[in-house]
């Protein structure tokens, strides 16, 4: 089998346009994650007891079963209760929830990095819950989460082939069906990993770059 | 059907899906940890060749996804006239893609080995690889376990995605089972849960031990 150059024009502007929707589905999976992970987050703070003990066992369960039995999950179950979700869609909530639990847990990490004095001086400052996070905690628990962060959207990227299986037409799902039609994979599947590849590379460095910045900007160290 | 039935219906099928899943995770795991302590040493080699070998390996398993990477060796491979039946592929591949990260944990827990423990062990005369296998390893080897807790588990997500090259695992049979009764939320229901037992009751709980257990042989415990 020769690789084939002509071919590989031919096909490589479905695989880019297919690139720019794999950027989407993992944009948009990150965003629901951002929000909903901060909620899971917080919600194992509170004082109710039960709350942190059921919010914890949902995290876990998420983080520790897979992601593609999730995303058929999510695409099913609800039609079978007459609730018809699209694959966009279906496949969002579902890559959304399980980076969601990742997330949290990398927030957990970061609040929980905050010196203790923070809190005491919230408190004595007669700061209300709501200020104490949102102007005190979170701005400094920032810091130490973005490398972790970081690594998540890198990760949700290269999660998105999952996404295939339920048909979002997405980077892997252009490569198989460009492979089913001319019987030929070798340029497809190649060209997906190395998009992969360029995506993933060069973001070490950019995270680390990142972080720094937050830093800077926050006035940290 | 109520839940029972179901059980009562498939529960042999999932039994099935579930040793083929323990099949494929015992022998990926076994790779992964082979893979990760040949490169993880490679890296930290003073020889240029080794070293380079060992950074493709690990960025190019890191970089791309893991199911284009098993799509890869399933569909690309054949043209170049290499075959191997899809049950040998699927836990290679999954092996293959953990055992890059696993190889960055052990390099970093041979760097966190205290420069004294080298000295000693040099001014003992020992040999390097006496020195390796006798003073420097057991000790990363503790100091690494809580990350491949982790690694472990994700190892064992990953195995699920071998259900798309057809291997008879959990996620294929959820899938057949789904197809054949329309009934989704109970086929892939029941999957997440063994999932989650495994998971949860079985693997976290060994590498709890396994921690216990290997602190006290160094005389931390």
């Amino acid at each position: 089998m020769q690789w084939s150059w002509e071919f590989t024009y031919e096909i490589m502007p479905r695989m880019l346009w297919a690139t720019l929707n794999t950027l989407m589905a993992a944009g948009i999976g990150y965003a629901i994650a951002v929000v909903l992970g901060l909620v899971l987050a917080l919600a194992q703070r509170t004082p109710y007891r039960g709350l942190t003990l059921v919010v914890r066992e949902v995290v876990e369960f998420i983080r520790s079963t897979p992601l593609v039995l999730q995303i058929f999950f999510v695409y099913y179950v609800g039609p079978q209760y007459g609730l018809n979700l699209s694959p966009w869609v279906a496949g969002m909530i579902a890559i959304g929830l399980h980076y969601a639990s990742y997330l949290s847990e990398v927030y957990r990490g970061g609040i929980e990095s905050v010196a203790k004095g923070q809190w005491e001086a919230c408190t004595a400052l007669n700061m209300t819950p709501m200020k104490t996070y949102f102007r005190v905690i979170i701005p400094q628990a920032l810091p130490p989460s973005v490398a972790g962060m970081g690594n998540y959207l890198v990760g949700i990227v290269k999660d998105t082939p999952m996404l295939s299986v339920i048909g979002v037409a997405e980077l892997m799902h252009a490569a198989n069906a460009i492979g089913g039609q001319n019987y030929r994979y070798l340029e497809p599947y190649t060209i997906v990993g190395v998009v992969f590849l360029m995506i993933s590379l060069p973001s070490a460095g950019l995270i680390r770059a990142f972080e720094a910045w937050v830093r800077r900007k926050l006035g940290m160290r | 059907m109520s839940y029972p039935e179901f059980l009562a219906e498939y529960g042999g099928r999932y039994i099935d899906g579930a040793l083929i899943t323990a099949a494929q995770f015992i022998l990926a795991a076994a790779l992964a940890i082979v893979m990760a302590l040949i490169m993880g040493l490679l890296k930290l080699s003073s020889n240029p060749i080794a070293k380079g070998v060992a950074v493709v390996y690990i960025e190019f398993f890191r970089g791309t996804s893991l199911l284009v990477q098993l799509f890869w060796l399933f569909y690309v491979l054949p043209l170049f006239g290499l075959t191997f039946d899809k049950f040998t592929t699927g836990f290679v591949a999954v092996g293959l893609n953990l055992g890059a990260y696993g190889a960055e944990l052990v390099r970093g827990a041979i760097q966190s080995v205290p420069k004294g423990q080298w000295e000693a062990s040099y001014a003992l005369s020992m040999s390097p690889a006496a020195q390796m296998r006798r003073i420097i390893l057991p000790q990363a080897f503790v100091a690494m376990l809580p990350p491949w807790g982790n690694l472990i588990i994700e190892l064992l997500k990953g195995t699920a995605l071998v259900a798309l090259i057809a291997v008879s695992d959990l996620m294929f049979e959820a899938r057949q089972i789904n197809g054949s009764t329309y009934l989704s939320a109970q086929a892939f229901g029941t999957a997440l849960i063994i999932y989650y037992i495994f998971a949860r009751f079985l693997i976290t709980p060994f590498m709890r031990w396994l921690e216990r257990v290997m602190a006290r042989r160094l005389g931390r415990g």
